[in-house]
């Protein structure tokens, strides 16, 4: 496989509604941005992009069949190559790994992933019935189809068996909302309390409206490049495009669609199959041990089994073995406060059972914003920042857009560019150099994981070698 | 940011006035078709509504087993491992699997949650109580409604309640034809 960079990206304001365009100019603000970043007009980098990937939920929303080319039609890339993907939360995640491959495998030198999705053509509650329409229609959508119900039994379960509580998950919605405080390009920027979460109206015990994103309409593009096509792009523009941000690695993960069907491995089969390295010591394994002893399976319904895989397979190629210590920041598929805590837990940054803790030790949270929040571990605060954008409980979650959205807010960290792009450098981790994005479909059915890498040293080749 | 005990907002809805004209430019020149581009966008409803011919395919079985008071599983006929919500073939195996009558085994609540809002189909129904049920002997769970608890005071203890299953008598074809209650 070749090496491949995350050259530009973009991002269109996310609204709950945005009625004064059609998709495909929504995309194209996100487009434009791009280029525009890069330092190229439309012209010269249709010319040089060799093909896209689309990316977009949901055809009930949208109700428009082959949205995708309809963009590529509006962007005027026709007829370059093209295809849509579709992989329920995870689109954006599994377009952003498409395109990789597609410039990784030499099949293009310049790649165009775009996503999109206009969720406020329907109420919310037609919404809530669409997304619930993404579990399986004989035997869990008539019993009640609804996502938020479906992650609230998730948590009943890992409050059951770890002890986690409601203010932990109240500390994961307190720091996105404020995070997003600071993003222009988030749905919401609102200063909260643990008490106003909790106070909030319920929506499905024990979520309420605060630990649950919210429906958007939005777009976000990502461009990525091989060596030659970099190449070709800083002769074009005539300036280096340092630092350079790579892909160190990609990994995918699956699981059954009905959550109910999920099985309960053993210990030997977790150990086998599903320890991290970063888990396989003494202490751990006794630790895990004893959670069996205690009745805990894996994955069950608190845990992810396809984001720990695909945790695992991007680590593995990344060269990653301690994530704590790694990754200076992860923006990770937050669509409820719940489902950020559990992720904890998959990715190895804390074993499973102490994603509740982990949150209120302060380590995801960033040492520089205030919260107003009393943390267990103070002298960690900022370990390894998640969602430091916001994440999609702040930001807001147009479906075929979030995955891309978190890329390229990754790709703006690591070139050390947020205070450009955001106005405002709160958000800006200090040197970050490795950052995760991670992106999941349904009650854990797909999930990838890609890690991006700064280079450390400027690239020794000429413009326009 | 704490929410007003009472509302202090009217919900939006959907019906209105009918409207067959926009206010348009009563001369088109330069300066007007520039002026276009800033026009407010038009946004109209369209109604859409679909019966779709859905079938239980291979495990029509169980809804069938549903209308007669029977909860049926199926289960892998060599490792034996039981799916709680039938699955035609087992996932280890590959085996095509077995049908297997759970009605009468110990079940208990595994997982649950309330639900205070919901899809449009089930607004109506709100608060409902979902529930993931474990059975004796399966591998897999349930989920169904659980009923003849308290939505507005849900409690981690109701996790690992026993309870029992009740049938509907005028069968719907879907799973919520069997319901569960606490057993005391």
């Amino acid at each position: 496989m070749r090496t491949v960079y995350v050259v530009s990206g973009g991002v269109s304001k996310f609204a709950k509604a945005r009625p004064d365009k059609t998709f495909q100019p929504v995309v194209k603000e996100a487009y434009d941005y791009a280029i525009s970043d890069l330092g190229l007009e439309h012209r010269q980098f249709t010319e040089m992009v060799d093909g896209s990937v689309a990316s977009y939920f949901s055809d009930h929303f949208a109700r428009q069949l082959m949205a995708g080319i309809m963009i590529q039609d509006y962007l005027g890339l026709c007829p370059k190559p093209s295809h849509r993907v579709e992989g329920g939360g995870a689109t954006g995640g599994i377009c952003f790994q498409e395109a990789w491959k597609s410039v990784a495998s030499g099949d293009m030198d310049i790649c165009l992933a775009y996503g999109f999705e206009t969720m406020s053509h329907v109420n919310t509650w037609k919404g809530n019935e669409f997304i619930a329409l993404a579990s399986d229609v004989s035997f869990d959508y008539p019993v009640g189809g609804f996502y938020s119900g479906y992650y609230a039994m998730m948590v009943t379960r890992h409050m059951k068996e770890f002890g986690t509580t409601a203010e932990q998950l109240a500390y994961v919605s307190v720091k996105n909302h404020r995070n997003a405080y600071h993003n222009p390009y988030s749905q919401k920027h609102e200063r909260l309390t643990v008490e106003d979460v909790r106070n909030a109206p319920m929506v499905a015990w024990p979520l309420t409206r605060l630990d649950i994103c919210v429906m958007s309409d939005g777009a976000a593009v990502a461009i990525l490049a091989s060596e030659e096509g970099l190449a070709r792009l800083e002769k074009a523009t005539g300036r280096r495009l340092d630092p350079l941000v790579k892909v160190a690695g990609i990994g995918r993960g699956t699981d059954a669609m009905r959550m109910a069907d999920r099985p309960h491995q053993s210990y030997e089969q977790f150990l086998q199959q599903n320890l991290l390295p970063c888990e396989d010591t003494a202490e751990t394994r006794a630790y895990y041990h004893d959670l069996w002893d205690h009745g805990f399976r894996y994955p069950g319904v608190h845990s992810f089994r396809a984001g720990r895989m695909a945790s695992k397979a991007a680590y593995a190629r990344a060269g990653i073995s301690e994530p704590l210590k790694e990754i200076d920041f992860v923006e990770l598929h937050d669509a409820y406060t719940s489902s950020e805590i559990q992720t904890y837990e998959d990715m190895g940054l804390c074993r499973y059972g102490e994603g509740g803790p982990f949150a209120a030790s302060g380590k995801p949270f960033l040492a520089n914003v205030d919260y107003g929040l009393a943390f267990s571990d103070g002298d960690q605060v900022g370990a390894c920042a998640v969602n430091p954008s916001g994440g999609l409980i702040a930001c807001g979650h147009p479906v075929g857009a979030t995955g891309l959205m978190q890329a390229v807010f990754a790709f703006w960290q690591l070139q050390g560019t947020v205070a450009k792009h955001f106005k405002d450098d709160t958000l800006q981790i200090r040197d970050a150099r490795c950052g995760a994005i991670h992106s999941h479909a349904g009650t854990g059915t797909y999930v990838t994981v890609s890690i991006l890498e700064r280079e450390s040293a400027p690239h020794a080749k000429e413009i326009g070698s | 940011m704490t929410e007003p005990r009472f509302p202090t907002k009217l919900p939006e809805t959907d019906d209105g006035a009918t409207l067959f004209s926009v206010p348009f430019p009563s001369e088109l020149n330069e300066e007007t078709l520039a002026g276009l581009k800033s026009m407010a966008p038009i946004i109209v409803k369209q109604p859409y509504a679909i019966d779709y011919i859905h079938s239980h395919g291979q495990d029509s079985p169980f809804f069938a087993g549903l209308a007669n008071g029977r909860l049926l599983g199926r289960m892998d006929p060599t490792s034996g491992y039981t799916y709680a919500t039938p699955r035609g073939h087992d996932m280890t195996t590959g085996a095509e699997t077995d049908w297997v009558d759970l009605t009468r085994r110990p079940a208990r609540v595994h997982a649950f949650t309330v639900c205070y809002f919901g899809s449009e189909e089930f607004l109506p129904e709100c608060p409902f109580v979902l529930a993931l049920i474990e059975f004796e002997g399966a591998h897999t769970l349930f989920l169904g409604r659980l009923i003849g608890v308290d939505p507005d005071s849900p409690t981690l203890d109701w996790i690992g309640m026993r309870v029992g299953l009740r049938f509907r008598r005028n069968s719907k074809f879907k799973p919520t034809d069997v319901y569960f209650y606490p057993l005391s």
